[in-house]
């Protein structure tokens, strides 16, 4: 953009028109930066109902928004924010947050729960999942760290049917009873 | 945060206190008076837009050295505080946030003072402990009062009526007389006209209020004198609220512009002629920038708010001083503690891009707000702002008001003051 900037000043000569008025759009740090008021600095939450974005897939992120703006996600807030944005930005907002590093939250969980937890992942959700949750390097969402209260109320939406869980986790998701469920949820938010 | 009750009530019970302990380190000095080394940006006031903009300049840009002036040794948020008000929160430590992570985590120099002055021309900021010379200057102030618009309104008057509009010991105040108030009583909110801090804020102050009565003096009414023609934001979700749930408590009257008051006989009157008596009287008095940013020439033809070049926030007035928050006048950005978050980052950004000669970058900025309406329930609003043609504006299709009261954005609303707070704070 500097380069392009410049070699347009010299063929335009003596045009004194000042810089900002040729502002570039909105950097994909200036985008992200926006949302840490909520998320966090860099992503990472505070807790307890926003979600972590720091380390996140970036393909999970940029779904989210996507359904966040065409309303198949439920929202409260998310959905008039996420019409703010162009595909484009999205995306950059996405490979923005999922660049940032982990964020561990310490976070009380019952451990018992969570050794329960532990088994449940490994035999269920192993397989996409991967790293107890912590990689997010393909499409399957970082689940480690997140904040119990988050997860609960994420998972609270998929049981009603408010949020709609994708074939492969509802097929898994299915056998499992609410205390399984809950166990996996302390679980995940132990992972550090 | 994590502040002890008493250690904070130590600190907000003694106003007095605090002024004589920055008055005494008066003749410390700051050291940071002869020359900056080319590379120092300091940024005035600790609120929701300097932490910010200090923060993020530093992340941004280590060589740069950060500067934060602000007089007090913590910040106590004013979104929240109507919630001490109506008994939801039993004091305002979890409001109250304090600098030194700042430090230790990014480097932020904090500098416990009063600004007293502000020579532009010669890149020096005066304060209580001596000047401090800058390459830029980041002025986040707040608000200051147009009290002189007020017939009978003095030094005095804000002990009596408080204003409680800068949350804190004013506070406090409020609470108390609304605690020592009998039932039977009348409380009286009187609203200025716009622009003011937070639009939905007396509002939601309203709201409090009226739940606090109906919960301990059930007798006890609230008239809301407002200056304005109808409820300036959030106003189909705030009337249904109460004409849910406090018929009979709330007195609304739109266009009510109190221009005279009498402290002693505890009456207010408006527009010069219609009298109307509060046991308690919250008298919110119309607003302009900060005091500072008056006196150091940063207001416009209004001589109340700050133009700016909205793409980088720096003053129309003054070369390298930008003015960001609710001081500034950021096209469709309200005034808000989460514009001044978004408005931090988009000066700081720039600032450094400034102070490196690089490119300016594009603005894009968010505002969230929550007022509750009752303990359980609360309302949102948001947009997402761009720059159109040099000005801020919301981008179209984005934002708007929650469709109705409801018991999850009560919830959410935690969690948005529990991240803002940890974001100015670490």
């Amino acid at each position: 953009m500097k380069q392009r900037w410049s070699r347009w000043a010299l063929t335009a000569g003596a045009l004194t028109i000042s810089a900002t008025a040729f502002a570039a759009g909105p950097s994909a740090e200036m985008l992200s930066n926006a949302c840490a008021g909520c998320h966090g600095t860099h992503g990472g939450s505070a807790g307890l109902t926003m979600p972590s974005l720091a380390s996140q897939s970036k393909t999970a992120i940029v779904e989210a928004m996507k359904k966040f703006k065409s309303g198949e996600r439920p929202s409260s807030i998310m959905g008039r924010i996420a019409k703010g944005y162009s595909d484009e930005q999205i995306d950059m907002m996405g490979d923005f947050f999922s660049k940032q590093k982990f964020h561990a939250t310490s976070q009380a969980v019952d451990a018992a729960k969570a050794k329960k937890g532990a088994d449940l992942q490994e035999a269920n959700c192993s397989r996409c999942h991967l790293d107890d949750g912590k990689d997010g390097k393909d499409d399957t969402p970082v689940m480690a760290s997140q904040w119990l209260p988050y997860l609960q109320m994420q998972m609270q939406l998929y049981q009603s049917g408010a949020r709609k869980m994708p074939d492969k986790m509802a097929e898994k998701v299915k056998p499992l009873s609410k205390e399984d469920l809950d166990a996996l949820l302390h679980f995940y938010a132990s992972v550090k | 945060m994590t502040m002890q009750r008493r250690d904070f009530l130590k600190l907000v019970g003694a106003g007095a206190g605090i002024s004589a302990a920055t008055a005494l380190s008066g003749c410390a000095g700051t050291g940071l008076s002869d020359t900056t080394g080319g590379r120092r940006v300091v940024v005035i006031g600790g609120g929701y837009g300097g932490t910010i903009a200090a923060k993020y300049i530093r992340m941004m840009d280590k060589s740069i050295e950060v500067v934060l002036v602000e007089r007090n040794d913590h910040f106590v948020s004013c979104p929240f505080s109507n919630l001490y008000l109506g008994g939801i929160l039993p004091d305002l430590s979890t409001l109250t946030i304090k600098y030194d992570k700042l430090t230790t985590n990014h480097g932020v120099k904090v500098v416990q003072a009063e600004v007293t002055g502000i020579d532009a021309a010669g890149h020096v900021v005066q304060t209580s402990r001596g000047p401090i010379k800058y390459d830029r200057l980041v002025v986040s102030p707040g608000i200051g009062f147009r009290t002189e618009e007020i017939k009978g309104y003095d030094a005095k008057t804000p002990e009596i009526m408080p204003h409680a509009w800068k949350a804190g010991p004013q506070t406090l105040l409020l609470r108390k007389q609304l605690e020592a108030m009998p039932d039977g009583g009348t409380v009286v909110l009187s609203i200025p006209l716009g622009p003011f801090r937070c639009p939905p804020g007396p509002y939601e102050r309203t709201s409090m209020i009226a739940m606090y009565l109906k919960k301990h003096k059930p007798k006890s009414k609230i008239i809301v004198l407002d200056a304005n023609p109808d409820i300036v934001s959030k106003g189909k979700l705030f009337k249904k609220g109460w004409a849910k749930y406090y018929q009979g408590i709330i007195d609304y009257r739109p266009a009510k512009k109190v221009t005279e008051i009498d402290t002693g006989k505890m009456t207010v009157l408006v527009e010069g002629i219609e009298e109307v008596k509060g046991d308690v009287i919250n008298l919110i008095p119309p607003q302009r920038a900060a005091d500072i940013a008056v006196a150091a020439g940063l207001v416009g033809d209004d001589k109340r708010w700050c133009p700016v070049n909205m793409a980088t926030f720096e003053s129309a007035k003054h070369k390298d001083v930008h003015v960001i928050g609710d001081a500034s006048i950021a096209g469709a950005m309200p005034k808000s503690g989460y514009s001044a978050n978004s408005e931090a980052k988009i000066c700081a950004t720039n600032v450094v891009a400034l102070m490196n000669k690089r490119e300016i970058v594009g603005l894009s900025g968010i505002n969230t707000c929550y007022s509750y309406i009752t303990e359980k329930e609360a309302v949102s609003v948001a947009a997402v702002y761009t720059l159109q043609d040099g000005k801020i504006v919301g981008v179209k299709g984005s934002g708007g008001v929650s469709p109705d009261l409801n018991e999850a954005e009560a919830i959410f609303a935690k969690s948005w003051l529990n991240n803002i707070l940890t974001e100015m704070s670490t």
